[in-house]
């Protein structure tokens, strides 16, 4: 696989082990306790979505239900409220991953804004359904910082995957 | 017969349609939804979940404390002097009322005693330390370090230093959530000390607590003191809640809007403790019997007094 299809560059095939760390340490980064500021992402959607739109074979709504509901009993929050969100983003991502894979990083990112985007919202709409108080706009600046973070995510996750250029004048391709 | 095998070869298996799984799962989170938030009846589901995450999230706090302990140790000496004395002065001016709070309560103990009134309940509890406030950013609620295994029940209150803070709402093995009075699903039975006027005290979700379903013209002012009434047997008597900080008396509405600020530290915080809970209630008189014969009963005292008045005339 090539980071994008328009890309000739081949990448080594995914570890397994590396989506279980990088999903771990997305969990991780969300318990911290900078999660309670203004306008920080949520990195465990942010690097679901990723690993659903690259490997949509190995990382579905399974996961994404397992780790909704892990965040749920973190949170605090109603059984129920993140793995909705997270189960839809993954099917939304995995089923638009041949289109988002087609365009360079930046447009990459403005492809999945509206995803990150929508699983906040599910998310206030059904605590607000259910008689929560309504948590400020700040809430929904998250999505777009975790948007610009797209980039940078895709780079580091893809990390391992890179293999060094060889030159080799004699070779046809 | 083991001849021909009519599965599918291998590599053409891709587990059920991804449409079906997705029906799946959302038809099952929002069961898990509905269920939890009506029937509130999966805390067995949570707990077994908080079991695995619960360590994952008291490390991911540790940077934080960590962080505390630095600026704890880098604040010199210079301004924990300045504390100590200032907490000197406190304990000063405080000395007069603790020093004889001993015999009052004996005093008071052996006067209830004359006056065969049941004598008061003692506060008793225990002290438990914020791990951190809940992520969910719909509600206020922190986490204590005291759960099942210190025989923390869902229901106990928690005070800090000045006042009460909140209830404990779901108990986890080794971690309790305790949701806060200025929560917007939080009620407060709460009594105006200085006119004894009995109300509730609910949560507006930004901070503030509002008394609703006050009478335009209730006696309440800026600036009066809430403490806990009592009444519902959960908050022993006499806890500061909240002052009242704005009435808004607006003759178009039946009702007075009258908002307060809480009394504790409720959203800055070190240490909590939560009191055991109380002793039951007496059970509540039957209703209907009760009233008939209090009716007939003043019936029957009134009209000798009208007699009685008719004769003196």
């Amino acid at each position: 696989m090539q980071p994008t299809f328009s890309s000739s560059r081949i990448l080594l095939p995914v570890r397994p082990w590396f989506i279980f760390l990088s999903l771990f340490v997305a969990l991780v980064l969300n318990f911290l306790p900078t999660g309670q500021w203004p306008g920080m992402p949520d990195w465990v959607a942010l690097v679901l979505c990723f690993w659903s739109v690259r490997e949509f074979r190995r990382v579905g709504m399974g996961w994404a239900f397992l780790l909704g509901i892990v965040m749920d009993v973190a949170d605090g929050a109603v059984l129920g409220q993140h793995s909705l969100a997270y189960v839809l983003l993954a099917y939304v991502a995995s089923s638009l991953s041949r289109r988002i894979l087609w365009f360079p990083l930046l447009q990459q990112a403005l492809q999945i804004m509206p995803l990150l985007v929508l699983t906040q919202v599910i998310q206030a709409a059904i605590r607000l359904v259910s008689g929560a108080e309504f948590p400020g706009w700040g809430y929904f600046v998250g999505p777009l910082i975790a948007t610009v973070l797209w980039i940078p995510a895709t780079f580091v996750l893809l990390l391992p995957q890179f293999q060094p250029v060889e030159r080799d004048d004699n070779r046809p391709i | 017969m083991a001849g021909i095998d009519h599965a599918p070869p291998p590599f053409f298996k891709q587990g059920p349609a991804p449409l079906a799984l997705l029906t799946f799962y959302v038809a099952v989170s929002i069961a898990l939804f509905v269920v939890d938030l009506r029937f509130k009846s999966l805390d067995l589901v949570r707990q077994s979940v908080a079991l695995v995450v619960d360590p994952v999230q008291r490390v991911a706090q540790t940077p934080g404390s960590l962080v505390d302990i630095a600026q704890a140790y880098l604040e010199g000496l210079h301004s924990l002097r300045a504390e100590n004395a200032q907490l000197k002065h406190a304990q000063l001016n405080s000395a007069p009322d603790l020093q004889r709070l001993q015999q009052l309560e004996a005093e008071n103990d052996r006067l209830r005693r004359l006056l065969t009134v049941k004598e008061r309940e003692k506060a008793k509890g225990q002290v438990a330390q914020i791990l951190y406030t809940s992520r969910d950013p719909f509600s206020r609620r922190i986490v204590v370090d005291k759960g099942q295994q210190h025989a923390v029940t869902a229901g106990q209150p928690a005070i800090d230093e000045t006042g009460v803070v909140g209830q404990v709402t779901r108990v986890f093995p080794f971690s309790a959530e305790v949701t806060l009075i200025t929560d917007k699903d939080q009620a407060v039975p709460v009594q105006v000390v200085r006119t004894g006027l009995r109300s509730v005290a609910f949560g507006l979700g930004n901070g503030q607590l509002e008394m609703k379903f006050m009478p335009a013209n209730a006696d309440v002012q800026p600036g009066d003191l809430l403490v806990t009434s009592g009444l519902d047997g959960i908050y022993l008597p006499g806890f500061p809640v909240a002052k009242v900080v704005n009435v808004e008396r607006d003759s178009a509405y039946s009702f007075a809007r009258i908002y307060c600020t809480p009394v504790a530290g409720v959203e800055n915080f070190g240490e909590v403790m939560i009191l055991d809970p109380r002793q039951a209630l007496p059970p509540q008189p039957p209703e209907a019997v009760s009233r008939s014969a209090g009716g007939e009963a003043e019936k029957g005292s009134l009209r000798p007094k009208k007699k009685k008045a008719a004769k003196g005339h």
